[in-house]
């Protein structure tokens, strides 16, 4: 188990390492000046910009410094675009709102997700079956940026109970909408996976056994098939944690809750290169990290594995 | 919306069995994919809307550029469907045929999933034999790439693509496609692996066949039915990835549309009145999804026993 | 009994605070028009986007400026109608040759420390903004407002001290021109001219903007800044003139989504915010008082790319001609924008101060004729359903400039049978493109940088940086020069816009307009002041 964790661990160097390269090969063979406004710069400003930026250097150099900075300082550099702000201080203030809204989300979508998946395996083949069915393809596939406007109409317009965006600290009204509207997507997939594993548990030899037995069936769902019905959502939690990053996307440009997504899109239009390097980096590390927690959670929840 | 891993490793070893019991494999499929009603439904509604998709445009009034000027400026008051002026759909917030643009819209949207599926499924495919094929040291530095690979955010890395290099329908298909080869990768080296100890491939070792025409000749075909699963349960997800992109406006250029940018146009004008706009293109967006994920799982019930 | 007391507690504090004001007072009237005001003055508005900075020196965006405007104050600002009116300075003197300005700074101008505004502090901050170790984007607004030493200072050659700004006292400002500008005085309302506190700026570094650094000589001061969340400020007790500013507080939301943003609006969460895109007519109907549609110092055209290396078609003038001709703004300005914008058939807009915008024949003509004369100048020159033409248009990703991209290429296609592909770039890409002389027809748009009719005409002299075109006209160069100095200015813009309309170097579309939904409530907006420039500290909030 050790040497697993450590041989994972040294996929995570290369694997951002070659971000960083994909990075910089985008930003070299990019088109475009990132200071280039409608009114272009005279050439010494430039000059002064590209020095500030260490524009001016080598392409290895360039390579070279902003790798020390990331791993010896973890110093992702200023931004091109926000002159009072560096990188480090955009993720400081923008990545723990998308944890925290990515965070709620995951809770709302996982305990859903799950109870509604056990519902329908429970009753297999009844209307209720096909309305969870139908439902959970249903909202997964409607797309986010057509949820969110619909939320705000109703809860902000009609209802006037929640406020229309914003985050001033992550009050819970605030969080509300951005929750609801990224996990339906993240809760119907797990629906759908838990109920058709449910299923499969439960036809399952030692299931049967338990039944004959004459155990109770609330016990013997929840007290032997949901455990290794759940092996199977475990493994999708690390898609599921990239997919709602990558989400925030929307939320943050519908809610207005200045989360990392905004910054990367922004950056990305506007040329803010150590913005989007930054934010690329920070969310590869985490894909490792978090898809590193969920195998360590497998192996140790299902005795099977042996790494 | 990925297909689940778990699921694909248990078709995995049914195909694994059906290779003992031989050709029949394929016809007993067929008769469970039959007897599943909704995977029947999906594959009618599918082939309903791939007819739309391809024929559509003979009953269209208007190409899918023309704007209607009468309707310039007014079309949330006049714009809405009808039979009259030949928008059966409505038009679009320019006073273009609606009806010709989901025509159009569905073609790119199932082309692209279709599509950007292939480049995975191919890709998946050659690298997970290759690797499963040979073993040793190219497997292991080549499932490590993999490892390496999976940990990039590509949704990030394929937004910066488009951003920087233009949008072009090439680079989202390859692009998109790019995106999920990997667990295709991973899923054929594991079949490969068995394969390779099986008779026929040791007789044609034997007789001096080149490995990679054992590779197309022997162990592809025998991959099929897990690439045709994963392939249809792969372009749902892989439309609304496309979506996604449309949202930030790096979709496919105008004149031409997709399901996703239609949608994200009709999102912007719904609360104002013109509900076909976000209607007609979100119940396309809807049946499509539904249709390949219906199919996708009848596929996979039909071709794994086990389950059911 | 309790939430009496401390309502009483609240009103007492904000007496202390805004030091004896009691605009906030429920009862409070408006000093001059009487009207009673709402007992919050807090003013919530919506930008777009983030701005990439604050800094009077390095503010680079529209949204950016206006926040400058309320945080500092330069030494003349603009009433609503965009007349000049003493800020900093009380008054100014013009010597003779027109080549030395005299600014008189008033004794009781304050930074938020308490220190007073010099004329030290102006000169600090033209020297910085015109060094190139600042490296501000904003550098070039220097050039244009014709002080002496700033090419060299801007190349590099020459120090920063050689600017031609001096300050003989603590309230006297001497600004030395290299040409008799007319519209010098103008220029030092805009927000680079504004003045910095060199101490923060030395303490602080590029983070002095930031809430706890920031200090200004504006009638607000920041509190909050959350990027692309908010930004809060709240009225200053050093501003000169606070007795007069009535808005306590103002709240600037970022909201990316105009849909959404309106729609929160609607909800009242919001004093003003952008109109949706196309949604003007059927909104205005809805909310007759509330949504305005102002005329904007700002044009909206597409470039034809006359350089050598182009493709032949767009060297000749009838080209260019027929396809400016061959398309209806009106379609455009009604059809699809909707919002009380201007066609346009000459480049400067016709609200420019003391430009006359010259009678042009497109102007007068009828669609039809317009149309008829494009088809005979395009058969002229040798297109026709035969020889069809083709021609590629170039935007920056926008929806609405999508939107007439689309409208403008099938109408060629139908008026003149000329096939139109439209391509679009993100704006990084797009301002390379352009700039380097890479596409055949690319869209365009100028605003104003100050309310004189060169603003816009330079772009036509071969030398202009934006010349975007690559037009070259020898008797263009030479009015536009003579200009600089003429009496009579504005006889040869006119005449400039004219050979410019003959020659068609640009095909103008529209001139713009600011819309927007404000509540009823919000009073004092400067609907007349073409350059946009709103000041806070001139708003206020009636009761309902």
């Amino acid at each position: 188990m050790f040497s697993y964790i450590v041989r994972r661990l040294t996929v995570a160097v290369p694997t951002i390492l070659i971000l960083i390269a994909i990075s910089f090969v985008l930003m070299w063979s990019a088109p475009g000046n990132p200071f280039m406004g409608e009114k272009a710069p005279p050439p010494e400003v430039l000059a002064n910009l590209e020095a500030k930026y260490g524009l001016d250097q080598p392409y290895w150099k360039q390579m070279l410094d902003y790798m020390t900075n990331v791993v010896f300082h973890f110093d992702f550099g200023p931004s091109f675009k926000y002159k009072d702000r560096t990188v480090n201080d955009i993720i400081a203030q923008g990545f723990p709102v998308t944890l925290t809204y990515g965070f709620w989300s995951f809770v709302v979508a996982v305990v859903f997700g799950i109870g509604l998946g056990i519902i329908a395996a429970i009753r297999h083949n009844t209307w209720l079956d096909y309305l969870a069915v139908g439902f959970a393809i249903g909202s997964q596939s409607i797309p986010n940026y057509v949820m969110a406007p619909i939320l705000v109409l109703i809860f902000t317009l009609w209802l006037g109970w929640l406020p229309g965006g914003g985050w001033e600290g992550g009050t819970w009204d605030h969080l509300i909408m951005p929750v609801i509207a990224l996990s339906t997507s993240y809760f119907a997939s797990i629906a759908r996976i838990t109920r058709s594993s449910m299923l499969e548990v439960l036809n399952s030899g030692f299931i049967r056994t338990a039944r004959a037995k004459g155990l109770p069936s609330g016990r013997v769902i929840f007290g032997h098939a949901l455990k290794p019905a759940l092996l199977p959502v475990l493994s999708y939690l690390g898609p599921a944690f990239v997919g709602m990053i990558t989400g925030s996307v929307i939320i943050d440009q519908y809610f207005s809750t200045g989360g990392i997504g905004q910054f990367f899109v922004n950056s990305a239009f506007n040329r803010d290169y150590s913005v989007m390097m930054g934010i690329t980096i920070l969310v590869g590390s985490l894909t490792i990290i978090f898809n590193l927690l969920v195998d360590i959670l497998y192996a140790w929840i299902d005795p099977k594995i042996r790494y | 919306m990925y297909p689940d891993k778990a699921k694909m490793e248990s078709l995995v070893e049914a195909t694994e069995l059906a290779e003992v019991r031989g050709r029949s494999l394929w016809s007993d499929a067929r008769a469970r994919f039959i007897r599943n009603k909704a995977a029947v439904g999906g594959l009618i509604i599918l082939i309903l809307i791939l007819a739309f998709s391809l024929f559509g445009q003979v009953f269209q009034a208007w190409s899918n550029e023309a704007i209607d000027w009468k309707l310039v400026g007014r079309v949330t008051q006049i714009g809405g469907p009808s039979f009259e002026n030949g928008h059966y759909f409505g038009a679009d917030d320019l006073g273009r045929d609606l009806y010709a643009r989901v025509v159009q819209g569905t073609g790119i949207s199932i082309m692209v999933g279709v599509v950007g599926s292939l480049v995975a499924v191919i890709v998946g495919t050659l690298y997970g034999a290759t690797a499963g094929y040979f073993g040793g040291r190219l497997d292991n530095i080549m499932m490590r790439t993999v490892d390496v690979l999976m940990s990039i955010p590509f949704m990030f890395v394929l937004i910066l693509m488009l951003v920087i290099w233009g949008r072009s329908i090439t680079m989202l298909f390859v692009g998109i496609g790019l995106i999920s080869w990997l667990d295709m990768a991973r899923i054929v080296r594991g079949q490969t692996l068995s394969i390779k100890n099986k008779e026929f491939v040791e007789t044609a070792v034997a007789i001096g066949v080149r490995p990679f025409t054992i590779i197309l000749r022997h162990i592809v075909p025998n991959l099929l039915g897990i690439v045709v699963v994963y392939a249809t349960l792969l372009i749902p997800g892989l439309i609304m990835a496309e979506s996604f992109i449309s949202f930030l406006g790096l979709g496919v250029q105008e004149p031409m549309t997709s399901l996703g940018a239609l949608i994200q146009g009709g999102s912007k004008q719904m609360l104002y009145g013109a509900w076909w706009q976000i209607a007609f293109p979100l119940f396309f967006f809807l049946a499509t999804l539904f249709a390949f994920t219906f199919v996708g799982d009848g596929l996979r019930d039909a071709l794994d026993p086990k389950d059911r | 009994m309790k939430l009496k007391s401390t309502l009483l507690a609240t009103s007492a504090a904000l007496l202390v605070v805004t030091g004896g004001m009691a605009y906030a007072d429920a009862h409070a009237t408006h000093p001059v028009t009487g009207e009673a005001l709402a007992s919050d003055q807090t003013f919530t508005y919506q930008d777009i986007d983030e701005s990439p900075s604050i800094d009077p020196g390095m503010v680079e965006d529209v949204s950016g400026s206006a926040v400058a405007r309320n945080l500092f104050e330069g030494l003349m600002n603009q009433d609503a109608d965009g007349n000049l009116i003493p800020g900093v300075a009380t008054d100014f003197e013009v010597s003779e040759d027109k080549l030395t300005y005299t600014f008189h700074l008033r004794d009781n101008a304050k930074w938020s420390n308490g220190e007073p505004v010099t004329a030290g502090d102006f000169v600090y901050a033209w020297r910085r903004v015109t060094d190139p170790v600042t490296a501000s984007p904003y550098a070039w607004f220097m050039e244009i407002t014709g002080i002496s030493g700033v090419g060299p200072i801007m190349a590099g050659e020459a120090a920063p001290d050689t600017l031609g700004v001096e300050a003989p006292d603590d309230l006297t400002l001497v600004v030395h021109l290299d040409q008799p500008l007319p519209y010098f005085a103008q220029t030092v309302t805009h927000a680079t001219m504004f003045p910095v506190p060199q101490a923060a700026i030395e303490a602080h570094g590029a983070e002095w903007t930031r809430p706890e650094n920031i200090i200004g000589n504006g009638a607000y001061v920041l509190t909050e800044h959350v990027p692309q969340e908010r930004m809060v400020m709240v009225r200053s007790e050093t501003y000169w003139n606070n007795a007069a500013t009535i808005i306590d507080t103002v709240e600037r939301l970022i909201i990316n989504d105009e849909t959404q943003a309106f729609t929160r609006w609607q909800a009242g969460e919001l004093d003003l915010v952008g109109v949706p895109t196309g949604q003007y007519l059927s909104l205005k109907e809805q909310y007759p008082d509330e949504i305005y549609s102002n005329p904007r110092l700002c044009t909206y055209y597409y470039a034809f790319n006359m350089r050598e290396d182009a493709p032949e078609w767009l060297q000749d003038v009838r080209v260019r001609q027929a396809l400016s001709l061959g398309f209806d703004r009106n379609v455009i300005t009604e059809g699809i924008l909707q919002a009380g914008q201007i066609p346009a058939y000459t480049f400067t807009p016709p609200t420019t101060a003391g430009f006359t915008v010259p009678e042009v024949e497109a102007a007068a003509m009828t669609q039809e004729e317009r149309v008829a004369k494009a088809q005979a100048l395009l058969a002229e020159a040798g297109y026709g359903a035969d020889n069809p033409l083709t021609v590629d248009i170039l935007y920056n990703t926008s929806e609405g400039h999508k939107s007439i991209a689309i409208a403008i290429s099938q109408m060629w296609k139908e008026n003149l049978g000329v096939e139109a592909t439209i391509e679009n770039m993100e704006w990084g890409t797009f301002l390379e493109t352009r700039g380097s002389g890479q596409f055949e027809i690319a869209r365009a748009g100028w605003c104003g940088d100050y309310n004189e009719a060169s603003t816009f005409l330079d772009l036509y002299s071969s030398g202009s940086g934006y010349n975007d075109s690559g037009y070259v006209n020898a008797e263009v160069d030479a009015l536009l020069a003579e200009a600089k100095t003429s009496p009579e200015a504005q006889a040869l813009y006119t005449q400039v816009e004219t050979i410019a309309a003959a020659d068609a170097p640009i095909m103008p579309i529209y001139f713009y307009t600011s819309v927007g939904a404000r509540t009823a409530a919000l009073k004092g907006w400067p609907d007349n002041n073409v350059e946009n420039n709103w000041y806070a500290r001139d708003l206020y909030l009636v009761a309902e």
